[in-house]
């Protein structure tokens, strides 16, 4: 894999639960949320890498990662081969133009006191991208590149929509010319219909700036949708990773094939009354030993209590960390 | 400090409209006394003494014979000083340390902490009066010892609003841009934090004013002869019963100017919540 | 045909506000029929939440219903507040989106499950309390005997999703009503919750009004379906016809609004704009100035709710040519 631009090697990340201090003077070790349970992914420059699972998998944490929101405890993130955990300073300044995120969030990830204007003009000017004359011909381009009228300049974010402010947070992210953008759940807060304007948007704008796209979300018929290539999450590790057309039409985990096929279908004559997967979530607190599904599959085996099964290659750049070598035609009756 | 864009005059909540009447007229006094007093408010008037409220002296007169109306216009230079200068380094300092503390978080708020809860066990009076009496009385030694102690408040009202603002994702937007720390705390949180804060400081200078008169009555603020309400409810403490003027006017002076700044505080925290 | 569970005709709910009065559900009628899951879809504003909640007349106070909501020969808008409040939680119950904020968090679940048997059942309490763990059964969360005695803190979302399920089946209800009850839960859990659903009405008989945007849970799960839009009905029929053949532009948009396999990285069929606010609901077809079949006639007049056979109607001047235009789905 030559075009690299950004890739994770075995990052973990814990976050401590707060305890009382009673139970730390028990003697009781330090508890915390297994977020991150070594992950490596590579980013290839240009494609839309997705990432997918189900709340508590830690996709959210390895965006923030990603953009040095969050150190890893260990391992490393790589951008263009330098470790983003040693920079320092203007290289830091550097990385955080060129690598840049957009939030969840359309109601809190804009500064409420702020006009647009105010949003786009401080980007401009901290990151030096345009001389000062220039700046209000540039605030225009951006806003007229994510479809807002040029008055949204002088307007404050609770005067737009839901949709609209995802556009504000695209134009800001857009702003310092960056070469990857990490969407987190980017359109999960908005309606359907708004939804498809968005992604129509994001597709857009990735072809016509060659933009290298994270893109993270629970919805999988949206990261399908989106993505060249799927990561499937599932309790801080990735069970899945590959082409999005071949993890799609022959998922090799039980994992994906269960999350495949919970996901209604858009059509009524494919509906199934088979439930997908059985049971919840285990505690990330306590993982569990050995496959971290196990505790779910319907497939487990002895080996999958107590041997962690590692990614291993399935054909055409298809990983999955499962010990069978196949899935069987169908996974439950 | 905040930006309050486009507010029509009309749609001004009710309080702030009453509080910013009566501060800004207290304000007028306080600048230009000498306009209004229709007396000088030291001079004597031996002829004069304890009158009764009339119509050539309509708050009465004192036991030196000092027009008690002119010494509360007077009065309104100090007493506005003192409300702004006992609060005003104390909002400052404490609103940026609040702040920092606030942002880092961590050990360095338990630290805060501990000294939030040192200085609260004792009573802010007598933490007051401990230091002026130390530094020896006077307005300037008065503005200190408040500040001294006040700027706690206003830090660990900030401190906590801040930690609920650097939670929400424009924030961590900010550190994404790759924006400095003192960027986000001062040019991103802050203003959405400061609020409560600039509610608590008009409250606070209400209070600055009754304490100004504390210590103006207890010798230890203004000193006499200066016309200072504090001083003048002194001045009238052993007349009660014969001449209550001296000190009931000084008394009502103080009541207004601290229902205008309560007002103005009430006023203000409607029309800055309502631009969310 | 079977004679209708539930019939509501011309509903309107107004909110009366100091800004004035707000049409949230504007003269919605639709039948539910015994046995059946009748889904009500929109997006946000679209009245769809209100539309459920106005059936109990579970609003808040403010709120105004007119028109006609017939349960058993008797009409629930009109009934005495003590009468409805039998019919609330006894015949029909409700579930919501949000379980932890539904259930009461300082009261075990055995005690907000006996407490419904006692004001809907002629149970003794150790009926009652066989009747608690029966039902925790029904729902599918095991070791009942020991969860009942749990608050809902300690029940994980899709638990505590199933305990509310089985306080709303201790009246032995006809209907439910279910407010996007699995909006807030992960799919593999969506998808448990669902089939939970499908299978308490296959083995109790019951109707169910499910309330949700999600399109592909209507496809799951629902037998009819009624799409809503700025508080009006725009078009209804079983799911297979409107999938198969939206007629009305914002349900076609709708359904090519979600990515589907095979048309990977294309551009959506998007629906331009944004929903409408109750206050300023556009005149003539609320959604012309999203559509892109719009004309003169649609900027001036309102399309009247048009039966096209016994399961069929809709709300759109160029209905035939929108379903010209063909459904996105393959």
């Amino acid at each position: 894999m030559t075009n690299v631009i950004l890739s994770t090697t075995d990052i973990s990340k814990r976050f401590p639960v707060t305890q009382s201090v009673l139970s730390r003077l028990r003697g009781q070790h330090r508890l915390a949320v297994n977020a991150l349970n070594g992950v490596s992914l590579d980013i290839i420059k240009g494609e839309t890498l997705g990432i997918v699972g189900e709340s508590g998998c830690g996709k959210s944490t390895l965006a923030r990662c990603l953009v040095r929101l969050h150190d890893c405890d260990s391992g490393k993130v790589l951008f263009e081969g330098t470790d983003i955990g040693t920079l320092n300073g203007p290289a830091r300044r550097t990385f955080n133009r060129r690598v840049q995120m957009i939030f969840q969030d359309p109601y809190s990830s804009l500064n409420p006191r702020m006009t647009v204007r105010q949003i786009l003009a401080e980007a401009l000017s901290v990151h030096s991208m345009r001389p000062k004359a220039q700046i209000e011909t540039r605030i225009g381009e951006l806003l007229g590149l994510v479809r807002l009228p040029p008055d949204a300049a002088d307007k404050y974010p609770h005067e737009f929509s839901g949709g609209q402010r995802q556009r504000i947070g695209i134009a800001r992210a857009l702003s310092v010319e960056p070469e990857v953008l990490v969407a987190d759940e980017l359109v999960s807060a908005l309606d359907v219909s708004v939804q498809a304007q968005v992604v129509n948007l994001l597709l857009e704008l990735q072809d016509r700036l060659n933009l290298t796209v994270v893109f993270v979300a629970h919805d999988l018929r949206l990261v399908r949708h989106i993505s060249h290539r799927v990561a499937v999450m599932y309790l801080g590790k990735v069970v899945e990773y590959g082409p999005t057309s071949s993890i799609f039409a022959a998922p090799q985990h039980p994992y994906t094939d269960a999350l495949l096929r919970a996901a209604p279908e858009v059509d009524p004559s494919r509906r199934t009354r088979t439930v997908a997967a059985r049971g919840e979530l285990p505690s990330p607190i306590n993982l569990p030993k050995g496959c971290l599904f196990h505790t779910r599959c319907p497939l487990a085996m002895d080996r999958c209590r107590t041997e962690i099964p590692a990614l291993r290659p399935r054909g055409d750049g298809h990983l999955a960390a499962c010990h069978l070598d196949t899935l069987p035609a169908k996974a439950t009756p | 400090m905040t930006a309050l864009p486009r507010i029509r005059l009309t749609r001004l909540p009710r309080p702030l409209i009453i509080g910013g009447t009566i501060l800004g007229i207290s304000l007028i006094l306080a600048l230009f006394p000498a306009a209004f007093a229709p007396y000088d408010p030291l001079a004597f008037d031996y002829g004069a003494l304890n009158q009764a409220p009339s119509m050539a002296h309509p708050f009465g007169t004192d036991n030196f014979g000092r027009d008690v109306l002119s010494r509360i216009i007077h009065a309104y230079r100090v007493d506005m000083q003192i409300a702004i200068f006992a609060t005003v380094f104390a909002f400052s300092f404490g609103t940026i340390i609040g702040a920092l503390v606030g942002y880092v978080g961590g050990r360095v708020e338990a630290l805060f902490g501990r000294l939030v809860d040192a200085i609260i066990t004792f009573p802010f009076l007598v933490l007051v009066i401990a230091i002026v009496s130390v530094l020896g009385p006077g307005l300037i030694n008065m503005y200190i010892a408040v500040s001294v102690v006040g700027w706690v408040f206003y830090a660990r009202i900030i401190a906590a609003e801040i930690k609920v603002q650097k939670r929400l994702d424009y924030a961590d937007a900010g550190r994404a841009m790759g924006y400095t720390h003192l960027r986000i705390i001062f040019r991103h949180l802050l203003p959405n934090a400061i609020t409560p804060a600039v509610v608590y400081w008009m409250t606070d200078m209400a209070l600055a004013i009754l304490l100004g008169s504390s210590l103006g009555y207890l010798g230890l603020g203004a000193q006499p002869p200066a016309a200072e309400w504090g001083v003048q409810i002194a001045d009238g403490k052993n007349f009660m019963s014969t001449a209550w003027w001296i000190s009931v006017f000084p008394g009502f002076a103080i009541i207004l100017t601290g229902l205008g700044f309560s007002l103005l505080g009430d006023g203000l925290a409607e029309v800055m919540r309502a631009r969310k | 045909m079977t004679a209708p569970l539930l019939s509501v005709q011309k509903l309107s709910t107004r909110f009366h506000t100091p800004r004035g009065v707000l049409t949230a559900v504007n003269e919605v009628s639709f039948d539910v029929r015994p046995g059946e899951i009748f889904g009500l879809v929109g997006e946000s504003g679209s009245g769809k939440s209100v539309t459920l909640r106005s059936l109990t007349r579970l609003l808040p106070y403010g709120a105004t219903i007119d028109g006609v909501v017939l349960w058993q020969g008797q009409d629930l808008v009109g009934m005495s507040d003590t009468a409805i409040r039998k019919v609330r939680g006894g015949q029909i119950s409700m579930i919501f989106q949000e379980p932890m904020t539904a259930l009461n968090p300082v009261l075990p679940i055995r005690v907000q499950i006996t407490e419904n048997l006692k004001a809907h059942t002629d149970l003794d309490s150790s009926g009652r309390a066989a009747r608690a763990r029966e039902l925790l059964d029904i729902v599918g969360i095991p070791d009942a005997a020991r969860r009942l005695d749990e608050y809902p803190h300690q029940f994980s979302g899709g638990m505590r999703q199933r305990a509310m399920i089985a306080i709303a089946l201790a009246s032995n209800p006809k209907l439910l009503l279910a407010d996007e009850p699995t909006t807030a839960l992960d799919v593999t859990i969506q998808d448990q919750i669902l089939n939970l659903l499908l299978d308490l009405r296959d083995d109790l008989g019951m109707s169910v009004v499910f309330v949700t945007h999600d399109l592909g849970v209507v496809a799951a799960t629902c037998d009819r379906m009624a799409v809503m839009y700025a508080g009006r009905i725009v078009e209804t029929g079983t799911v297979t016809d409107v999938f198969r053949g939206p007629m009305h532009a914002y349900t076609r948009g709708l359904l090519g609004s979600i990515p589907r396999s095979g048309t990977e990285r294309s551009m959506l069929l998007s629906i331009e704009g944004t929903p409408p606010g109750l206050a300023s609901i556009p005149n003539g077809c609320a959604f012309h100035p999203r559509c892109v079949f719009a004309s003169d006639i649609c900027r001036e007049k309102r399309p009247d709710l048009r039966p096209l056979g016994p399961d069929r109607a809709v709300a759109c001047h160029h209905s035939d040519a929108v379903l010209a235009a063909g459904s996105v789905l393959a």
